[in-house]
């Protein structure tokens, strides 16, 4: 590996260590040096999303970032959406909606769809259809994607409600 | 003895020395009827290697050659098709 | 053993409800395994160069300097895959596309590949290959490769189909012709006849995972290979062959597959990684870029279409005639013919005539692509019919019922239907209230009809029955839509047990007998039937235990919601024996409990559908959005009707894909100018609406629960079913697909300068 450089970050919430060529994408430093396949390779020119991640909470196509980029910041994948063994609600609404066909787009639709309802808890459907442009599904056609988006947005808004009036 | 029955062909399908758009075979499954064919007629074996499939009463049998013959079925040969 | 594949109407427990699939867990947390998440120790990284030119001589290619750069293990060209087709042309053909073999025919045509310790090597590897080329003139358009002045491609191509037989190669590979009737006694007998010429451009599958791959083949010709693809057996089989391999020796196993819809029946690289590692002697793992994927794989066919339809004024079709002529790339498909099968399959029309043109153009080798051939020659002919109807004045809807085929229509390619949906469809469509909701300005409804045969195939499936009653159902049909769920339900209900107690899993090629490739809509038909079939040869073992528990008789046990139950004079009283009591003592009884099924699964059910498509086309700049989408089909038997829908919905979209931007843009330097998600624009998730879904089930009489295959038809009619609406949104007739906006600007404009 010519010019390998240490890079120090936050994987997850997991401090993580790897060296990696400094023209190497953030994607490809995920997925081979640091061993997270979740993060999904499907054109490595930032048109398709699967290969989505939050950097310090922004979304982004990691195969756009590179893997140096992510020095000093906090990197969160699809492996780390599930909290104390249970599914996010998200990704348990994909799973009831029927959401995925063949999945490879779920990882990135999943932290796309997270990304969104961080900052809107409430979007619309059109809302919801251009936060999630960014990522190519063949499979779906988008329909079961958006209920099961619109059904955690619910469900999430719930919870959230619930555990205001308790605290 | 083998029933006797007619066999049509798809119109794609000519055997330079077939007598044309049907052919009467004896056979009770497609096997029999694909083997008496082929004895029958020379350029069969090479209709059979770019892809035959069997319509027996309209339902398509592209590799189940145990399959029997009614009497009195309707029977064509067909090409052979794919999907994605 | 014999089973009865007769449909038999009954209640189910479980089919036709809604459950979760088993695999869905792996696949939100980023678990699931797709092509490229596996590795192997020592393994390499595998790539390939491919030509930048549409035709050329490869004069040399110079490895030396390549040899010479530290890291890298091996490189091969087609010297390194000697022939071993043994005269069987496709093989051939397979193999040439896999390693140039002296000639370049296409942009993208994989001409040579090195395996290296990591990415960086690799790639600076493939720059020091030298190859010399000498260019040859091209041909990329399906008409003009068959004119009289186009390169011919293949010396050994003569038109198959006609008389008399040529004496002078060309780029017709294959003439076909269906159809029955007299047409020109048809066209006599009409009041209104029209005639258009349709072009659709190419398109490709648009999985979102590219190939992918990891070969590791030993010294004593024993290999794996673990692959994307719809069906590992078939993969297993070819590269065996392609590489001299004995077939048994060869583990292959399918990993989770990330899209395929056709494209990912067709080997590609596989036979090259496996070179590569015997060269090596060290695993080699190779994932196709994007681009990689556009130029070297998949694409169906582009178009050329001619139409003539007659009706009379009570709008019956009394003659129709199609002239389709079809590319398949560098080498030479069926294309044509299946498109002359399919053109005219929804209708009863007394004189119809197809002819297809089956040629080769310098492209990459046609792949199928979801109801292959068949959404071409819909577009043509469903935009015909609504011109037709038009005409005499009809509704598009009562045009299509007044001549829809049914049980007893005699098929254009000869048959006679059995029970068949498509006037279900129609009937359904009418009734929508979609057809009531009110259209505002700019705004148009299209109407347009589908028809894919689906097909069976060899399949073999093993069910185990675990020591505590729960069951492993091991199939051999790749899942690629949630089949895995569909599989289980059906087990769960023949054997009577609840969904949660089975697990389906896919097994490797050396696990399980063989199984065709998951093609043609096959899979839950196939599979299902394989699954209800060892279901009932575990039942037979179930009940001969109970009998043996008991101490009686084997007929007097009958199989009932999961349990044993004796019957007869004399031991009526006996408690029943559950699945899980009889597993438990299998151990003492006999040894373990299975159920086997291997199965030619033919006669799969036809499948037809209406959809209707309401557009919004902006005069501005010609952009069509999609405002409101329903697809009608008739699925037979749903088994799970969220997957059912799922592809009624996911097909729908590739079709309006197709109708509305996909497109492959060849430069005059016949190369591929489009080959990323940027340019070539499958629709996102902000270009549609809900898609409204209905499925119908009319049984399919040689499926157990009356299943037809779902997963293709639905790509059918939105390429005509848009069209349509197009032309009743603008008052223009669009006649090249894709219509995307600067198409039908162009349409609107020319249109505007006219009137």
């Amino acid at each position: 590996m010519s010019n390998a450089t240490l890079v120090s970050t936050t994987v997850n919430g997991d401090p993580v260590q790897f060296a990696c060529p400094t023209d190497e994408s953030l994607m490809t430093a995920l997925r081979n040096r640091v061993g997270l396949t979740g993060v999904k390779e499907g054109c490595g020119t930032g048109d398709c999303g699967a290969c989505s991640v939050t950097l310090d909470g922004s979304l982004v196509c990691s195969c756009l970032v590179l893997g140096v980029e992510a020095e000093g910041r906090k990197v969160t994948t699809v492996e780390g959406l599930s909290e104390n063994g249970e599914l996010h609600v998200l990704q348990q609404k994909f799973i009831d909606h029927a959401a995925l066909q063949c999945g490879i787009c779920t990882p990135g639709f999943l932290v796309a769809a997270k990304a969104l309802l961080d900052r809107n808890p409430n979007p619309n459907e059109t809302e919801i259809r251009y936060a999630l442009a960014g990522n190519l599904c063949r499979c779906t056609g988008y329909d079961k994607i958006v209920h099961a988006v619109q059904d955690a947005a619910k469900d999430m808004r719930k919870n959230n409600n619930r555990s205001k009036k308790r605290s | 003895m083998h029933r006797k029955m007619r066999v049509s062909l798809s119109s794609t399908f000519q055997l330079a020395d077939g007598p044309g758009s049907t052919l009467d075979v004896q056979a009770e499954t497609i096997a029999e009827m694909m083997a008496s064919l082929t004895d029958r007629y020379t350029d069969f074996a090479a209709l059979l290697e770019r892809g035959v499939a069997v319509s027996i009463n309209g339902q398509i049998y592209r590799d189940d050659w145990t399959q029997a013959i009614p009497a009195d079925a309707e029977v064509f040969l067909i090409p052979r098709i794919e999907g994605g | 053993m014999g089973h009865e594949q007769k449909y038999v109407d009954k209640k189910y427990e479980v089919v036709g409800t809604r459950f979760n699939r088993p695999d869905g867990i792996d696949k939100v947390t980023g678990k699931a395994r797709y092509g490229a998440d596996a590795s192997a120790p020592g393994q390499l990284v595998g790539r390939v160069l491919r030509s930048p030119h549409a035709h050329a001589q490869i004069v040399k290619i110079n490895t030396a300097k390549a040899e010479k750069l530290p890291g890298v293990k091996s490189i091969v060209t087609s010297a390194d895959l000697p022939d071993l087709t043994g005269g069987d042309q496709g093989l051939a053909d397979i193999l040439e596309n896999c390693l140039a073999r002296g000639r370049a025919l296409y942009d993208g045509h994989a001409i040579a590949a090195v395996a290296a310790v990591d990415e960086q090597t690799a790639a600076k590897a493939l720059k020091l290959i030298e190859v010399k080329y000498k260019k040859l003139p091209h041909v990329t358009d399906v008409d003009e490769a068959m004119s009289e002045s186009a390169p011919v491609i293949h010396d050994r191509i003569f038109t198959r189909g006609v008389e008399p037989k040529p004496s002078k190669p060309s780029n017709i590979a294959a003439r076909t012709q269906m159809g029955y009737g007299d047409v020109d006694v048809g066209f006599a007998e009409a009041d209104v006849i029209i005639e258009k010429t349709y072009k659709t451009e190419q398109t490709h599958q648009g999985y979102i995972e590219p190939h992918a791959c990891l070969a590791s083949v030993n010294p004593d010709g024993s290999a794996e290979l673990w692959v994307t693809t719809q069906g590992h057996f078939v993969f297993r089989n070819v590269c065996a062959s392609l590489l001299g391999l004995d077939i048994a020796k060869l583990k292959v196993t399918s990993s989770e597959i990330g899209g395929g819809f056709g494209g990912k029946t067709h080997v590609w690289g596989e036979p090259v990684a496996l070179a590569l590692s015997r060269k090596a002697n060290r695993p080699v793992k190779m994932v196709m870029g994007r681009d990689e994927v556009f130029r070297g794989t998949g694409p169906t066919s582009s178009t050329s279409i001619d139409v003539k339809m007659g009706a009379k004024k009570d709008g019956t079709i009394t003659a129709a005639v199609a002239e389709m002529r079809y590319q398949g790339g560098a080498f030479p498909g069926n294309w044509a013919m299946l498109a002359c099968m399919t053109a005219f399959a929804c209708y009863d029309i007394k004189n119809n005539k197809s002819v297809g043109w089956d040629v080769v153009v310098n492209r990459p080798k046609v792949a199928a692509y979801r109801a292959p051939s068949a959404p071409m020659a819909a577009f043509a002919v469903e935009s015909t019919i609504d011109l037709l109807a038009k005409e005499v004045g009809i509704s598009p809807i009562d045009m299509r019922l007044k001549n829809v085929a049914r049980e007893g229509t005699q098929a254009p390619y000869g048959p006679t239907y059995g029970p068949i949906g498509i006037e279900h469809t129609l009937k359904a469509v009418k009734d929508h209230p979609h057809m009531r909701a009110k259209l505002k300005k700019n705004q148009g409804r299209g109407v347009a009809c589908g028809f894919w045969f689906n097909i069976g195939g060899q399949t073999c499936t093993d069910l185990n029955i675990s020591v505590d009653g729960t069951v492993n159902l091991t199939l051999g049909t790749v899942d690629v839509g949630g089949s895995r769920s569909s599989m289980a339900m059906i087990a769960a209900e023949e054997l009577g047990i609840p969904y949660d107690q089975v697990r389906a899993n896919i097994a490797d090629t050396t696990s399980l007998g063989h199984n065709d490739m998951t093609e043609g809509s096959r899979g839950t038909f196939s599979s299902g039937m394989a699954t209800i079939f060892a279901a009932r040869d575990a039942i037979s073992v179930l009940k001969q235990r109970a009998a043996q528990m008991w101490g009686v008789p084997e007929e007097d046990v009958i199989w009932e919601n999961g349990q044993a139950i004796a019957t007869g004079e004399g031991h009526g009283n006996l408690p029943a024996l559950t699945l899980q009591e009889i597993a438990a003592k299998s151990g003492r009884t006999g040894g373990p409990i299975a159920g086997h099924n291997e199965v030619v699964a033919d006669g799969a059910g036809m499948g037809f559908a209406s959809h209707i498509c309401d557009v919004e086309v902006d005069p501005e700049t010609g952009r069509s959005s999609i405002v409101r989408y329903t697809v009608v089909q008739d699925a037979g038997k749903a088994i799970n009707p969220d997957y059912v829908e799922g592809q009624f919905q996911g097909g729908a979209t590739q079709g309006i894909g197709w109708a509305l931007n996909e497109e492959y843009i060849y430069g005059d330097d016949g190369c591929l100018q489009n080959p990323g998600f940027l340019d070539y624009r499958i629709p996102v998730c902000s270009d549609l609406p809900f898609i409204d879904t209905k499925i119908l089930e009319v049984p399919n009489p040689l499926h157990p629960y009356g299943v037809r295959g779902v997963g293709e038809t639905s790509i059918v009619p939105p390429l005509a079913a848009v069209g349509n609406a197009i032309a009743n949104a603008t008052g223009v007739r669009m006649t090249h697909a894709p219509m995307s906006p600067p198409r039908v600007l162009a349409a609107i404009d020319a249109q505007e300068n006219a009137g």
